[in-house]
């Protein structure tokens, strides 16, 4: 017997990145650091501005705003292949 | 303690006498009077809060809340207003909520139609609700303090089903256990993860692909173990008030050739006119489908197979086959020599009398019909 119940803050236990069929892969020596794709992810896991961007797959889903605001295009969609 | 009284009001009395703390109601014909019923307790100090509410779709909501919040909740409704609660009561059963609901059978729209059948119940199997069909208000009566004991211990919400008018109207003798006797029956509710500002939930919110599954399956897993609890409940009543209950009940069917299978009060006929052939020295039987969900397939198997089956249904699918005639079938298919007959129809309050049911045990005589009963030529004031 399971009730469905949440406890405050369980969303950073449950990960949400699961349903993605794209995604970011960022070219490392392209990027310009100028933080428009931490700015622009509406998930908020890209990691620090000025910094090189670190993304949490976990909890990315694919949306593809990063790869199409980034101003150099080093962020690639990559199809994600299941099992 | 004995009571001639209408059917609704005589429910409303034994609902009251299970103590529910929360009842919220929006009234509709055949169980107005029920919740005139209900109304009047809560006035008398007997039920603590009665929500008035605006439409069934926020009856049912507020008891979602209120049985969230820890509360044994009550309510009735019918037709119309059952198929407005159909969104919620998926809500209901998915969150878990041991809610306890009187319907009164009723006839669905187009054209509108008060009388009764079992359209409404029926399109709502799928919900996750527990559906007790009674066949009268003896049993009606009985069932809801036995729907608040497996509701509460399965944690599964649990329709009492009864026909509108024929039942919800009728006024007959009946017993109805005083509070002391109930009291003895249906332990305190304690829900176990109620909504608690000390200890803050939420309950039913999404779940991703990788867990929806999971729920969903152990919903059906634990609708499956309500049997036991079911036939436990109708045992222990029955210790208690000498009315024992089951997941059906089979009248002379154990050396029956023929044998009419059926929800609700078309039932009390059937057991009648079974009576009439055998005093002739036909061998046939009556089998009352007492509990729809979870559906009995084992005990219909041993009680049906290998005989000739009608089953009635007081309810379509339509561009379907009739659907309990479906289960009933799928809970036989394989078994030697069993021949499944459908009849349907019955609607919108249209009588299924003794003559009806004669001619359906005749006609399984023969082998497998499909058809309605006492089916009609449209008549020419009804065209454009």
């Amino acid at each position: 017997m399971i009730i469905p119940h949440a406890k405050p803050g369980s969303s950073t236990e449950n990960l949400t990145g699961e349903w993605k069929a794209y995604m970011p892969v960022v070219t490392g020596d392209k990027c310009i650091k100028c933080g428009i794709c931490q700015n622009f992810c509406p998930e908020g896991i890209m990691g620090e501005v000025k910094k090189i961007p670190e993304i949490d797959y976990e909890y990315c889903k694919g949306c593809s705003i990063c790869a199409n605001e980034c101003p150099v295009k080093c962020i690639a969609m990559e199809r994600v292949e299941e099992d | 303690m004995l009571r001639t009284k209408e059917g609704a009001r005589v429910i409303g009395e034994m609902a009251a006498n299970c103590k529910p703390q929360v009842v919220a109601c929006y009234p509709i014909t055949p169980t107005t009077h029920l919740t005139e019923e209900l109304n009047k307790y809560y006035t008398d100090g007997k039920i603590p809060e009665y929500i008035t509410v605006e439409a069934e779709f926020s009856a049912i909501s507020a008891l979602i809340g209120a049985s969230a919040a820890g509360s044994r909740t009550f309510t009735t409704t019918g037709g119309q207003g059952l198929l407005y609660m159909h969104e919620p009561l998926f809500s209901a059963a998915g969150m878990r909520l041991p809610i306890v609901m009187l319907v009164g059978n009723r006839a669905v729209s187009s054209p509108l139609n008060i009388w009764n059948d079992e359209q409404d119940s029926i399109s709502q199997r799928d919900t996750g609700w527990i559906q007790i069909y009674c066949k009268n208000n003896q049993e009606a009566v009985d069932t809801i303090p036995q729907a608040f004991y497996v509701a509460e211990k399965i944690l599964l919400p649990v329709m009492v089903c009864v026909d509108g008018h024929y039942l919800t109207h009728a006024v007959e003798q009946v017993d109805v256990a005083d509070e002391s006797v109930v009291a003895k029956f249906l332990p305190e509710y304690k829900y176990p993860l109620k909504l608690d500002p000390q200890n803050p939930v939420s309950l039913g919110v999404y779940a991703n692909p990788t867990h929806y599954q999971i729920f969903r399956q152990d919903l059906v897993s634990d609708m499956e173990a309500a049997k036991e609890l079911l036939i436990e409940a109708g045992k222990k009543w029955g210790e208690l008030t000498g009315r024992e209950y089951g997941l059906i009940r089979e009248y002379k069917t154990k050396d029956a050739k023929r044998i009419i299978v059926g929800l609700g009060s078309v039932m009390d006929n059937v057991i009648t006119v079974v009576d009439e052939l055998r005093a002739q020295g036909e061998k046939v039987g009556a089998l009352h489908l007492r509990v729809y969900r979870p559906f009995p397939h084992e005990e219909l198997r041993k009680a049906l197979a290998g005989k000739q089956i009608g089953v009635i249904d007081r309810d379509i699918s339509i561009g379907g086959s009739a659907p309990v005639y479906v289960e009933v079938s799928e809970a036989l298919s394989g078994t030697k020599g069993t021949k499944v007959s459908s009849f349907y129809g019955g609607l919108g309050g249209r009588g299924i009398k003794r003559n009806h049911i004669k001619e359906m045990f005749e006609k399984l005589k023969k082998g497998p019909v499909k058809e309605w009963i006492a089916k009609e030529a449209p008549k020419a004031a009804m065209s454009g």
